[in-house]
């Protein structure tokens, strides 16, 4: 059974003339079920690896590959990869004015749905549906009427992507600093809804990419990679993360 | 074919038609054969207004200025009737004005039941039967000497349709003043003119709707002028939809005056004609009068639609409120002035003023200009104006979540035209507009994507 994801040697730079490269030959493979932290200072290129996973055609691909259950995925379209089961949680989700969340994740599901040959949903099924995964989030009814992250504060917008994240059910969930500019409060609700999903969908592979450990001190990783200038320096167990925590990134991009 | 004539030979002609076909003292006051000579003597001064005029720099008029055009003539009830049921608001309680080409049709229209005092009827009939409601204020607010196609449609001014609410009057149901154009194997042109009057405390809903054959070939011309006078604490919702022919030509001008404390929101929306100039002057010169002015360009193809508004702001602790937005699709073209005149006595004005165009080709060109002259110095006007290409931030957000690229397109560009939509109250209207958007952008009809929530009803 081929891993999820399989990314080798991945090179990638800004799109367009004199673009500056900032993935330098990423190394990462994830199977079905596990939790994968990338860790690295602002930027190293996390946000950017998860950008060229999703498909942002503001960066290119110059070298490598990437395999999403044994298929080339830079080929496929932004949204053919969300309808095979990539789902990116934004680090800074945009505002859309005049689409509620309701609206465009009916229309969402109903793509990947369509794309898997599966009955769509009709409105009564969405209202439960939408019900539960408001319930795990601790998320009013009237937050996923409004327009997309309009008016939200940092941490409702973190919120709303778990909730999308919920409602996808993808298999494989890229959340890109869902911690940061979240208090404790909503830190606590934001990794029990992650965790719970978590634990609902054993088979559904997590990749997190925080540059600080306290989010993973709540969702506790199976690896740790650690990511320096666009490349990943440094593999291991949970324990890498208090290594990283206590020695800094110099001393690890040192060796030590 | 029409034939191409010089430019002032083509006015005088075309008045020494009208004419025949209206001669003098037919049913109408002398007062208005005098407004009409007035009005006449000033467009045979200037004639029809050429590039180098300022206002006209962006909107060239020349195809009309070129166009021996011959009155519209009336039509049958059954091929205006046929037009009509695509734009009626028809049920029980209607009160709707028909105007085919210019002329009342009686057949058509539908006067339903009215609270004492107030009037909805024609305007020829009005010039006959109570002058001395109109003759107070027709032609006394748009001006001739401002704009020459106003003063053409005073200097033929016939028909069309008067309102008239006594103070303290409550009209709940809308009333539509609907003016349709049939073209025929010639170019043709309607001047239709609207006065609208309402005392102190009045309140009413008006719905005017310029629209032809969308499928129609005829070259007409509606040249069409709007007064709308208001006392003191007045609410008056206005909706405007243009969506003549796509051959055709349409001018306007709506002048507005608001006393004091006066609420005045009108919605614009603009779909149909090859060409269209719309004048809105709206004058605060009461204490506390709020203006809102939202409008809406839907265009495509090779349109051209040139809006352009001025909030005058005479008084004091006035609030004015702009939104414009305009879509552009192929090789259309727009425009946009809005014009923001503060006197030097207008002290805590309250102004905002915002135009946005979402682009949808690159063919498509967007001319948007604010124009603000502000005397008094304790004032807040803000205003802004961004043109572009739909956000590809919002679109790669929706393709994450497995929208299609052309599905997200159109999702946005739907989401960015409701909002001035979802401002419209009259239901009926809303829906007429947003099923056209809905068409337009291949999406299902009956689209609520955002409900108004409480949140965004503030700035609104």
């Amino acid at each position: 059974m081929p891993a999820l994801l399989e990314i080798k040697n991945l090179h990638a730079k800004v799109a367009g003339e004199g673009g500056r490269e900032i993935l330098k030959g990423v190394n990462l493979t994830v199977n079905a079920g596990e939790v994968h932290a990338v860790m690295g200072r602002n930027g190293c290129g996390k946000s950017t690896l998860f950008q060229v996973i999703a498909g942002r055609e503001t960066y290119e691909v110059t070298d490598g590959s990437i395999l999403y259950e044994g298929k080339d995925l830079l080929e496929m379209s932004s949204e053919e990869r969300a309808r095979e089961g990539v789902f990116l949680a934004f680090q800074n989700p945009v505002e859309i004015p005049g689409v509620s969340t309701d609206y465009f994740l009916k229309a969402a599901v109903n793509e990947v749905r369509k794309h898997r040959g599966e009955p769509e949903l009709d409105a009564m099924a969405f209202l439960k549906l939408f019900k539960e995964k408001r319930e795990l989030l601790e998320i009013d009814q009237s937050f996923t009427r409004r327009a997309v992250n309009e008016g939200f504060s940092g941490g409702e917008k973190k919120r709303n992507e778990v909730f999308q994240m919920a409602v996808m059910n993808p298999k494989l969930g890229l959340l890109d600093e869902t911690d940061s500019g979240l208090d404790v409060d909503a830190l606590k609700t934001v990794s029990k809804g992650i965790n719970t999903l978590h634990q609902q969908d054993a088979h559904r592979a997590l990749l997190v990419v925080t540059h600080q450990d306290r989010l993973l001190k709540s969702i506790v990783p199976d690896f740790v990679h650690v990511m320096i200038d666009g490349r990943i320096v440094e593999s291991g167990g949970r324990e890498l993360a208090a290594k990283v925590e206590e020695r800094g990134y110099e001393a690890i991009a040192a060796g030590a | 074919m029409a034939q191409v004539l010089d430019n002032k030979m083509a006015s005088h002609d075309y008045f020494a038609r009208i004419a025949r076909e209206v001669p003098a003292g037919a049913g109408a006051p002398a007062w208005v054969d005098r407004l009409r000579a007035t009005a006449r003597a000033r467009f045979e001064k200037v004639g029809f207004p050429a590039r180098r005029n300022e206002a006209w720099r962006f909107t060239d008029v020349s195809p009309i200025a070129r166009t021996a055009y011959e009155p519209a003539p009336r039509v049958s009830t059954d091929v205006a009737g046929a037009l009509l049921d695509r734009f009626t608001f028809r049920n029980d309680d209607a009160i709707e004005i028909v105007l085919v080409n210019g002329h009342f049709d009686a057949n058509l229209s539908k006067i339903g039941r009215l609270p004492h005092g107030a009037k909805v009827m024609s305007l020829a009939q009005a010039l006959a039967t109570e002058p001395d409601l109109v003759e107070p204020h027709l032609a006394r607010h748009a001006a001739v000497d401002k704009n020459p196609f106003v003063a053409l449609n005073t200097g033929v001014v016939t028909d069309g349709a008067f309102v008239y609410l006594p103070a303290g009057t409550k009209v709940e149901q809308p009333i539509h003043i609907a003016a349709l154009s049939v073209g025929g194997e010639r170019p043709t042109a309607s001047h239709p003119r609207v006065l609208i009057v309402a005392g102190d405390g009045a309140s009413a809903t008006i719905v005017e709707t310029y629209a032809g054959d969308p499928t129609g070939a005829a070259a007409y011309f509606t040249n069409a002028v709007t007064e709308i006078v208001c006392g003191a604490d007045c609410n008056i919702d206005h909706c405007r939809l243009q969506a003549e022919s796509p051959a055709a030509h349409h001018i306007s001008t709506m002048q507005v005056h608001l006393g004091r404390a006066t609420n005045f929101v009108s919605h614009a929306v603009s779909t149909g004609a090859k060409l269209s100039r719309n004048d809105l002057n709206c004058l605060m010169n009461g204490e506390y009068a709020y203006a809102t002015l939202n409008g809406l360009v839907l265009i495509g193809g090779q349109q051209h639609c040139d809006n352009h508004t001025l909030l005058h702001h005479e008084k004091a602790n006035c609030p004015s409120h702009e939104l414009y937005k305009h879509v552009l699709a192929g090789e259309s073209s727009a425009v946009f002035k809005g014009q923001i005149f503060v006197q030097k006595d207008a002290q805590k004005t309250d102004s905002k003023q915002t135009s946005k165009t979402l682009l949808l080709s690159d063919d498509a060109r967007m001319n948007s200009q604010p124009a603000l002259e502000i005397y008094a110095d304790d004032v807040k006007c803000t205003h802004g104006s961004t043109t572009g290409p739909a956000d590809e931030d919002m679109v790669f957000y929706l393709r994450t979540r497995g929208v299609g690229l052309e599905a997200a397109r159109h999702l946005l560009t739907y989401a960015f035209a409701a909002d001035v939509t979802r401002r419209i109250k009259v239901d009926p209207f809303r829906i007429r507009v947003e099923d056209h958007m809905a068409a337009q952008f291949g999406l299902p009809q009956d689209l609520r994507i955002t409900d108004v929530t409480s949140h965004d009803r503030k700035a609104m």
